[in-house]
């Protein structure tokens, strides 16, 4: 009988049963309350209307009422601002090895870039029980990626990454929202999340419907060679530039003694602007790539700088990865 | 002295407004609202002090790097001329509370000349940015002017040097602003409109005016000297 | 008192003198309120036809009524005048300009002139916003978020933002006017702890507009300059950062929701006891939660930004401090409640509308709860709940307020009763259309709804369809007032000078008020709500 008037956004998610309890508490408080509120409005007001009531009894107020209407409700809003938080924290975190799939948001579309080279356009394809992480970055104004059916949202901003990341738990098709007003086609700017079993994700993925050229990171390392990126940043100590062999997720030491974690939007901003942070012991000598390397490009990149970490043994990455370490872009 | 007492009184009475009960709530009034109007002042370039911050700290680099083209003389000089244009200003409110309203004129007058003084040396200051293409926009371009350390991150120069026009610019306007009213209180001045007994205005005017060194007093170490030193 | 009389019409602050002039050039803050009555009503037939526009574009889920760039200006250009020229000015402007010099004793506000002037920025700021809204619109929202607003929009942004910088000032002057007024202008004997709650709130809401408005008055600078000469501050291409935009947007336009607000809690909190016949109870605790609204409102910006990337540690502070905002509010409620135990209660519609203000504003507040909660705002931020909750404490909360208001002062002001009965239809009509309106977006936005769309899923149709219906059960219920208000100028029963038997200094002279408001100035021997020795007379007038 709900059919026309579903109350709730499908749970698709690990998280949307949690975000659901705690609204359902919410509702339970806010009801309790504004029944009491609307109770005793009705209540006095009939029984001590003028014509029965004629003369009010003055009363000045009361310490303990005051006390007691301030701290209960104090009380119980701890309790919802810890349970809210507690989610908040899982949403922040993205687990370590979930899948990644790479978003470049435009006006008014989505961009999807799998891990092994398929694209996808206004739809993402997900196998069901993975995790997923997006890396996110916008190509012009702020939109923002929300999926209710997983009750999650990030905003995805230009010029650099915002992550989020969901663990689809249902085969379906779930709406994807832009929830930014980006301009004029904003409310066009919707897709599809498609959640599918694991095996005819596999059987979408060698399908090779987006039209796949080799994996992200191939793709970036090629980049990486015509760019010249090479020349400097050489796999050995040698090099102008840092070692990024197994950079990245490690703390950076810059020189003006700080520690920086070489995360994807530490990469980012090494690419575009290299003079805005520099690895302790290197000279500010690398060009900036603004405006030379596109959003998709520059993500490739990223994802190959991400892979240098993974492909190479522990033992070969440098400096070692217990020190800070100093290998970088520059 | 009896009459001139009694005009001065007389002079006053016209001055108060028919919805105070006395001169003493008028003035009460009148500079409390003028410290409620510096409060919000504050606020108003608290916006830009608070971009200001949060960009030095992101782009340390590219602040000291444009903070380094920046004349100190010239803004060492402009600092003085404002700190003796609020002398001449505080001796000019002085007077006008002693009754001296001759005094008053000459003081305010000077303080118009330091005015223009410091605008005068903002404009060269602010020609040379031109000229050197350090104004933001399209055809903003910057280089340190030392071959062995090219600039290390341009872009971000560009927002200091926004920062600076913005911020110096409003505070230049601010002066403009402040010179008006002084000659507004010069003109009135000479009409004999003020007496120890009614000089609210100048009063006010005068807490403005200091206010606006004050800022300066601010900005230009935030602009001008936050560090000389080559970060390397 | 109604009975008597009047054989010749005693001089008014309205028949002193005549002409377009005496009104232009008027420093007479009861004709400066009236100066602010009429332009606001304007603004807010304006705003309220784009919201009619909106609701109607969303009867069917395809975008078929008008272009989706007209809708965004729609929505865009409903937003500005309601936020900056309606809800900001609407009670302190109107009612507190009128009432607040009245209720302290004093002949004017502090600075008559500047009065004045504040009212010409305000003109000036809506006439350069709206010729920006007729040459073009603006597309952007009312929050301009760069760095669409900077960059990627192709309509009148600099316009509406300079309107908007000027409107400012003109707030940030009536802020300054009423923080010196109720300082420095009390009459003798008025203690603050004698001030009526209406002062109070008013108090609050200055400090908002005196530190809160400079703030958003350079950041809208910013932009204009930004787009003018892409000076880069909030432009990621030219290395800014559009993130600090809305800290400094927020950082102003949060507190200004309570600053839409609190003044209205102070109508409030005078009709309660009003008409309860009861001095408002816990008085001290009611005037602080005040001031700590307005305290705490400049530090909970940062809950409109749990999405837009902050750090996880900042979102869990700013989440903490929302909380702890939300307990002033409680308390509030909770003691409007308490004042009508054991009162003696009548139901004219100033109370009417208390009591819509009070249930409404309820659920407005702990709707806000859920928002402040970090795991819920992730999923409904930017949706059709966010909407619904900030139309329940902005319209159901705000507007309410300044409706009650008017119906409980437009006697003083006018000299005239509006119809009683006409006028409580009304009040039922706004409760009930506004319920009907907005509720059902409490459950669009849990759906998944996003705000700001043209068209939308299919699935969301019966909401909005009920959404729209209610909005023009609505409409009559705000187009009955402006009619039978201006027939009461004509027709309606003379008020005489206390028509409620209410206490407050503002009820002692006549009405409408001499021009210099009082005969002779009053001294206070008596605390705020004195009830208790205030004549036990049956109302008379409005039954």
């Amino acid at each position: 009988m709900w059919k026309n008037l579903p109350l709730f956004p499908e749970r698709a998610s690990a998280l949307a049963w949690q975000v659901d309890g705690l609204y359902f508490l919410l509702i339970a408080v806010s009801a309790f309350f504004t029944l009491l509120i609307f109770a005793a409005i009705f209540y006095f007001a009939v029984k001590y209307r003028r014509s029965v009531h004629p003369h009010a009894v003055q009363i000045e107020g009361s310490l303990p009422l005051e006390l007691a209407w301030t701290l209960i409700p104090l009380g119980i809003c701890m309790i919802l601002f810890a349970w809210g938080s507690l989610i908040y924290f899982q949403e922040a975190r993205p687990p370590k090895d979930a899948m990644e799939v790479y978003v470049v948001a435009k006006q008014w579309m989505w961009k999807f870039e799998y891990e092994d080279g398929q694209r996808d356009l206004n739809q993402l394809h997900v196998p069901v029980g993975r995790d997923v992480k997006m890396i996110m970055s916008s190509q012009d104004a702020i939109h923002s990626f929300f999926v209710p059916a997983f009750r999650i949202k990030a905003d995805v901003l230009p010029g650099r990454f915002t992550t989020t990341w969901f663990r689809p738990t249902k085969v379906g098709t779930y709406h994807l929202f832009c929830s930014q007003y980006c301009g004029t086609n904003h409310s066009a700017m919707i897709g599809q999340v498609i959640v599918m079993d694991p095996t005819d994700y596999q059987a979408w993925m060698s399908g090779g419907a987006g039209g796949s050229t080799g994996t992200l990171a191939a793709n970036g390392q090629q980049l990486f060679q015509q760019l010249g990126c090479a020349t400097c940043h050489r796999s050995d100590t040698q090099g102008r530039g840092p070692n990024l062999v197994g950079l990245s997720g490690k703390p950076v030491l810059l020189d003006d003694g700080r520690t920086v974690i070489a995360d994807e939007n530490y990469i980012r901003e090494s690419i575009l602007n290299p003079g805005a942070k520099i690895v302790s012991g290197f000279k500010p000598i690398m060009p900036t790539f603004q405006g030379q390397v596109s959003e998709e490009n520059l993500m490739a990149l990223v994802a190959y700088v991400k892979s240098l970490a993974q492909t190479q043994p522990k033992g070969e990455a440098g400096d070692g990865s217990s020190a800070p370490n100093t290998s970088k872009l520059q | 002295m009896a009459t001139s007492d009694i005009g001065d009184i007389q002079v006053a009475e016209r001055a108060l407004q028919h919805h105070f009960a006395d001169m003493e709530q008028q003035r009460d009034t009148a500079s409390f609202g003028m410290w409620m109007f510096l409060l919000t002042e504050i606020m108003f370039f608290g916006g830009l002090f608070c971009a200001y911050l949060v960009y030095r700290a992101s782009y340390y680099h590219a602040f000291v790097e444009g903070s380094q083209k920046m004349n100190i003389t010239l803004g060492a000089t402009n600092t003085a001329v404002l700190i003796c244009s609020s002398l001449t200003m505080a001796l000019g409110v002085r007077a006008a509370q002693m009754g001296k309203p001759k005094l008053m004129v000459i003081l305010l007058l000077i303080t118009i000349v330091f005015g223009f003084g410091f605008l005068g040396i903002k404009a060269v200051e602010y020609h040379e940015h031109w000229v050197n293409h350090e104004f933001p926009g399209p055809s903003f371009h910057f280089e340190t002017g030392d071959p062995a350390h090219p600039a290390t991150d341009p872009q971000h120069t560009e927002i200091y040097f926004s920062l600076y026009w913005a911020m110096t610019g409003l505070h230049a306007l601010h002066m403009v602003i402040g010179i008006g009213l002084v000659a507004w209180l010069v003109i009135a001045g000479l009409m004999g409109a003020y007496t120890p007994h009614y000089y609210n205005p100048v009063e006010n005017v005068g807490l403005y005016w200091h206010f606006v060194d004050l800022v300066w007093i601010y900005l230009f170490p935030m602009l001008y000297l936050i560090s000389k030193k080559h970060g390397g | 008192m109604a009975t008597a009389v009047q054989t010749v019409e005693r001089e008014n602050y309205l028949n002193s003198n005549y002409g377009i002039k005496s009104w232009l050039l008027t420093t007479d803050h009861k004709r400066i309120a009236v100066l602010y009555l009429i332009s606001i009503t304007a603004m807010f037939w304006l705003g309220g036809f784009f919201a009619m526009m909106i609701r109607l574009e969303l009867l069917t889920p395809a975008g078929d009524l008008v272009s989706s760039d007209t809708y965004n200006k729609l929505f865009t250009m409903h937003g500005i005048i309601m936020v900056f020229f309606f809800l900001i000015p609407a009670v302190p402007a109107v009612i507190g300009n009128f009432v607040v010099p009245l209720m302290v004793g004093a002949k004017d506000m502090a600075f008559p002139r500047v009065n004045l002037l504040s009212w010409y920025l305000y003109m000036a700021g809506a006439i350069t916003a709206l010729t920006a809204m007729v040459t073009g619109g603006v597309d952007t929202g009312w929050t301009f978020y760069t760095p669409f607003s900077t960059t990627y929009s192709n309509t009148h942004v600099i316009g509406a933002a300079i309107g908007i910088f000027i409107a400012g000032f003109s707030s940030i002057l009536t802020g300054l006017n009423f923080i010196v007024t109720i300082h420095r202008m009390r009459a003798p004997g008025l203690t603050w702890r004698r001030l009526p709650l209406f002062c109070w709130s008013n108090y609050a809401a200055a400090i908002i507009m005196v530190l809160g408005t400079p703030v958003i008055a350079i950041t809208l600078l910013l932009v204009a300059l930004e787009r003018a000469f892409h000076i880069g501050i909030f432009d990621p291409r030219l290395g800014g950062d559009p993130i600090l935009f809305q800290h400094l947007f927020w950082f102003y336009s949060h507190p200004a929701v309570y600053l839409m607000i609190l003044p209205g809690m102070g109508v409030i909190s005078e009709i309660v006891a009003c008409f309860s016949r009861k001095r408002v109870f816990g008085y001290e605790f009611v005037a602080l939660a005040s001031i700590a609204i307005a305290v705490f409102g400049f530090l909970v910006w940062a809950h409109h930004m749990f999405v837009a990337g902050i750090s996880v540690y900042a979102a869990l502070v700013f989440s903490l401090l929302s909380y702890l905002v939300a307990i002033p509010s409680a308390v509030k409620v909770f003691n409007w409640t308490a004042t009508m135990y054991k009162g003696s209660i009548s139901y004219n519609t100033p109370m009417l509308y208390a009591f819509g203000f009070i249930g409404l504003f309820t659920v407005g507040g702990l709707t806000g709860i859920f928002l402040a909660s970090l795991g819920i705002d992730v999923h409904v931020h930017d949706t059709y709940f966010v909407i619904a909750h900030f139309h329940y404490v902005m319209v159901g909360g705000g507007v309410m307020a300044y409706m009650a208001g008017l119906h409980f002062w437009w006697p003083k002001m006018t000299g005239k009763m509006y119809p009683e009965a006409w006028a409580k239809l009304s009040a039922l009509l706004v409760f009930v259309g506004f319920n009907t309106t907005f509720f059902p977006q409490f459950i669009l936005g849990y759906m998944g709804s996003p705000r700001r769309y043209h068209a939308y899923p299919p699935e969301f149709q019966v909401l909005n369809v009920l959404s729209t219906a209610g909005a023009s059960i609505l409409a009559v219920g705000y187009v009955l007032p402006m009619i039978y208000f201006v027939w009461s100028l004509r027709y309606g029963k003379d008020a005489g000078p206390n028509p409620w038997n209410a206490t407050g200094l503002e009820w002692m002279t006549s009405s409408p008020p001499p021009t210099h408001n009082f005969d002779e100035t009053p001294v206070v021997t008596w605390e705020a709500y004195d009830y208790e020795h205030q004549p036990q007379e049956e109302i008379t007038v409005g039954h």
